[in-house]
């Protein structure tokens, strides 16, 4: 899983208020190249929640990115989009867990699956 | 069609290691979901600027869909609720990621994110009840209340499915109406049995002229007639947007009038004795004559 759908995800448990973001767990991360397209990333910038992207990514071993919200001007360095890039694209969670900010519940992952089925009561 | 696999067993059950695998190995399989899966795209209708977009693949089983949004250019996720499925969408190597899930339960995302979402062959299953907590009703309005809450405004959900009656796609149609949906059902090929296909198309906002349902050749009629109505248009478009309730022929458990000419015409072909019709066919009996 990468930290794109990281970014997207929120726990859905029964009275769960504020689900997001979902804390993380390593316990592997992997690497994959794919190619580099200015375009997305510009056009996700505005919907990606900064915060959780750069302190997911510092879990994930790559501190490279702002803590704060960066301006939007900041879409015209290459230098930042590569980094955004590689954070949101290129790092995979292949083992550990996604944890409820709420109530602690883990979800687990397994080869880069996050299993987020609730159990009865938690519907 | 006796073989309807939503009627033999869950999907996490159905969709086991030995399904999965025939799924994906069989080549028929596989060119009709790609097929289905780049019509939904097209109806997606997503802005032409070689911009990728974000999109949910509901029910991404193998990733057969998935490959699909990847070879137009755009990022995906998936999710579904067998392992099995995902696993050989991993073996496939799919470039989306794939969450395992149960959309009945609602979708866990973010709102307005998503650029759009398509599901192939997949939103029939929430009309079972595979299990005692389960209540459609109660499944279809959670799936559909959290994918409105998830998309961005204008975005567009594009389901394939197959209802299993008219009733059942009045159902799921209701439900994603309540939900907010603007849309309705484009019936490609109405009149090949074979080809027949049918696809829900969804507008999430306010209605514009961008959430009028999209077809290639245009009939107006309502879904009670589309099996009746004659005509070589290739393509059909039901909408339902501010249809008033009364106007919906079907009730919940009622029988349409066009329901009931079919069954009688096949009855009648297969050599049975059947009244003929009339304008009294069909037609509730006053509860004294
Ligand atoms: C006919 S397969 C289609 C798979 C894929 N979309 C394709 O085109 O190859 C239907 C898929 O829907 C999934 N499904 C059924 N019910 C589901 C549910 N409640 N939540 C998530 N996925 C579900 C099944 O596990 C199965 O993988």
């Amino acid at each position: 899983m990468r930290l794109l759908t990281h970014n997207m995800l929120s726990s859905n448990i029964k009275g769960v208020i504020n689900g997001f973001p979902l804390r993380i767990e390593a316990d592997n991360v992997v690497v994959k190249q794919v190619d580099f397209n200015p375009d997305f990333l510009k056009n996700m910038f505005s919907k990606i929640d900064w915060k959780a992207l750069a302190e997911a990514s510092k879990i994930m071993g790559y501190p490279e990115l702002p803590d704060e919200t960066p301006d939007h001007s900041i879409l015209d360095s290459d230098d930042f989009l590569q980094k955004f890039h590689h954070a949101l694209l290129e790092l995979h969670l292949e083992e550990g867990a996604l944890v409820c900010p709420e109530t602690g519940r883990r979800f687990p992952v397994n080869k880069g699956i996050p299993n987020m089925l609730l159990h009865e009561d938690e519907v | 069609m006796s073989s309807r696999p939503e009627l033999q067993a869950p999907p996490e059950i159905f969709y086991d290691d030995v399904e999965a695998r025939k799924y994906t190995s069989s080549s028929r399989i596989v060119g009709i979901q790609a097929e289905l899966s780049e019509r939904a795209l097209e109806l997606l209708a997503l802005p032409n600027d070689g911009i990728p977009r974000l999109l949910l693949d509901i029910g991404c089983g193998s990733g057969l869909s998935g490959e699909t949004i990847s070879e137009n250019g755009h990022q995906w996720f998936g999710i579904d609720i067998s392992r099995s499925m995902l696993d050989v969408a991993l073996e496939r190597e799919t470039d989306g990621d794939l969450i395992l899930g149960d959309m009945g339960q609602g979708l866990g995302l973010r709102p307005g994110v998503m650029d759009g979402a398509i599901s192939i062959s997949a939103v029939q299953w929430l009309c079972n009840a595979d299990k005692s907590c389960h209540e459609p009703r109660l499944r279809l309005k959670a799936f559909f209340g959290s994918l409105y809450r998830c998309l961005g405004r204008g975005a567009r959900a594009v389901f394939q499915l197959y209802p299993e009656n008219n009733a059942q796609r009045e159902l799921i149609l209701s439900f994603a109406m309540r939900a907010g949906f603007a849309g309705g059902v484009v019936i490609d090929f109405p009149h090949s049995s074979k080809k027949r296909k049918e696809y829900l198309v969804l507008t999430c906002g306010p209605p514009s002229t961008s959430t009028m349902t999209p077809s290639a050749k245009v009939e107006d009629s309502n879904s009670c007639s589309d099996d009746e109505s004659s005509g070589d248009e290739e393509n059909q478009t039901v909408s339902y947007r501010n249809r008033p309730r009364k106007r919906q022929k079907i009730t919940k458990k009622g029988k349409t009038r066009s329901w009931v000419l079919k069954k009688k015409e096949k009855m009648r072909s297969k050599g049975n004795v059947v009244p003929p019709d009339s304008k009294y066919t069909a037609r509730k009996r006053k509860s004294r004559f």
